[in-house]
């Protein structure tokens, strides 16, 4: 029963959500949203799951001083300031308005912190692409023949240099970035789509009908 | 010759990060601009929201974080801006739980009053929250727009809300209480009620999400701002017909900055961007040319 609990009610659940997208009446209209209902509910004690076993094993690094231990630290010291900061000081208004004090460590330190950790890819692409993105075959030649339209294309130096070189107007390179855009980037898109489509619509199909377990763990 | 490409080809990459920190960082401290040419993807999201008519009710969703702020929050402000112009009701969700924040923030950067509230009818009202002033409109929370916050649950939330707006989004996220009591959720009960759905994206759930479920399923338009990352992922919804338009990364928020008449952010970043990618363009040029010459001299060496 252990195994077949879980089976039984993957079938349901699944077959529930494909059928109801085709038959958006009654009853499979409403079972599709209390199940939808409760997929949120698991979702959010799944929030809660993931912040307590980072703390767990955030706990359990500091405690027995393992390698980058002040780190975790740092980690256990910024949930409980947000935590506690949001639960019980926000002087009777919602945690999130404007003035309050989550909203504060929102703006002045998780959003900069935050910002700066996606801005230091600049920093490493340039080092990247200076490094690595060379012509060494013909297919990486074709990747750096692309890349150099798109990353001035993409540009307003796209038009300056197109009117440099006396290119027609349909050779600017602001009009091969749309070309390469919306035919070659399109194409490999869709057929990526399709790809993972076809994977997921299988992989469902094979969990649903019981035929995939591994998700039930064990073999 | 030989010593020297081979001394570029080991350059202490901090020179690299130097040089970029300069190519990023001058232009905006000399306030440079270079001339931005709208492309066909950002006038079509700006033709879509024109076509509405005034009053429209809007859907604006913000599922992005504050990594992503740069490139998204300038479309935000752009966005907001232009639909307190055109009288338009917004109603703003997220599908990332730091995405309505990011509307607050834009709401703050949008706001042109100087003072920090005002007594109306007895009421307390702050600007930025209750209140927003650009130009000589004001909107008014509850009335012009709301904020219903974030609620967990993925794809299956646009889902909910194609049945449900209140079985998705109970309570506003400013007082709590039951959306149905704020005039602007008037005739507001599903998806399709909707006039046009804004989709300000970073990743999952995100466009791709609104497009497959209230695009395809329940029929409402979608336009969406992307970062430069992901907006290539997008472009065969926007072939198709599914995608009303589409602002991808820097340069589509400088575009629709100039289309709305908000030239801000966007367009001075754009200065930034230009001249960060010439320098990783000659990093690359430089690079190759290095490799090619050191590569035929060891070659040689290998004969």
């Amino acid at each position: 029963m252990k195994r077949e609990i879980p089976l039984i009610l993957t079938a349901v659940v699944g077959l529930t959500f494909v059928i109801q997208f085709f038959v958006p009446h009654e009853p499979m209209g409403n079972l599709s949203n209390t199940l939808s209902k409760w997929y949120s509910i698991i979702s959010a004690f799944a929030i809660w799951l993931g912040s307590l076993n980072l703390l767990k094993i955030s706990i359990e690094k500091v405690s027995k001083r393992k390698k980058d231990w002040m780190f975790s630290a740092v980690t256990i010291a910024s949930f409980f300031l947000i935590l506690i900061i949001g639960l019980f000081f926000s002087g009777g208004r919602q945690y999130i308005e404007q003035g309050s004090g989550f909203d504060w460590l929102y703006r002045n330190m998780y959003s900069p912190l935050s910002a700066t950790m996606f801005a230091l890819l600049a920093f490493f692409v340039a080092s990247a692409a200076y490094r690595a993105f060379r012509a060494r075959n013909a297919q990486a030649t074709v990747l750096l023949v692309a890349a150099f339209i798109i990353m001035a294309g993409r540009t307003p130096f796209g038009e300056w240099i197109s009117n440099m070189l006396f290119l027609p107007e349909g050779w600017w390179l602001g009009n091969l970035t749309n070309v390469i855009m919306n035919y070659f980037n399109v194409a490999g898109q869709r057929a990526i789509m399709i790809g993972i489509s076809l994977g997921v619509i299988s992989t469902s199909l094979r969990i649903i009908l019981g035929i995939e377990r591994s998700h039930l763990g064990g073999e | 010759m030989q010593n020297f490409m081979q001394k570029l080809l080991n350059i202490d990459r901090r020179i690299i990060f130097v040089v970029i920190f300069f190519a990023l960082s001058v232009p905006i401290f000399l306030n440079m601009s270079f001339p931005i040419v709208v492309t066909s993807e950002v006038q079509m999201l700006y033709d879509a929201l024109e076509k509405l008519p005034r009053g429209s009710k809007v859907l604006v969703a913000c599922d992005y974080d504050p990594g992503s702020e740069p490139e998204l929050q300038p479309m935000a402000e752009a966005g907001l801006k232009y639909m307190i112009k055109r009288d338009f009701k917004f109603i703003i969700i997220g599908l990332w739980p730091q995405g309505p924040l990011q509307a607050n923030r834009a709401f703050e950067d949008i706001n042109e009053s100087e003072d920090p509230f005002m007594v109306d009818n007895g009421d307390t009202l702050y600007f930025g929250a209750d209140l927003i002033v650009v130009g000589s409109d004001t909107v008014r929370y509850g009335i012009d727009f709301i904020n219903l916050g974030f609620q967990v649950g993925q794809e299956l939330v646009i889902q909910r809300m194609g049945a449900s707006i209140e079985a998705a989004f109970p309570n506003d996220r400013r007082f709590g209480r039951p959306y149905k009591e704020f005039p602007v959720m008037d005739g507001i009960n599903k998806l399709s009620d909707f006039a046009f759905i804004f989709n300000l994206s970073a990743g999952y759930p995100g466009t791709t999400e609104w497009v497959q479920f209230a695009v395809d399923r329940f029929h409402v338009p979608v336009g969406a701002g992307n970062t430069a990352v992901q907006a290539p992922l997008v472009y065969p919804y926007l072939d198709a017909g599914q995608l009303s338009g589409l602002l991808g990364g820097m340069r589509g928020g400088a575009e629709f900055e100039k289309l709305v008449g908000h030239e801000a952010r966007a367009t001075l970043a754009m200065a930034s961007q230009t001249i960060a990618h010439i320098f990783v363009m000659f990093f690359i040029i430089v690079g190759n040319v290095a490799f090619f010459v050191t590569r035929g001299k060891s070659k040689e060496g290998n004969a």
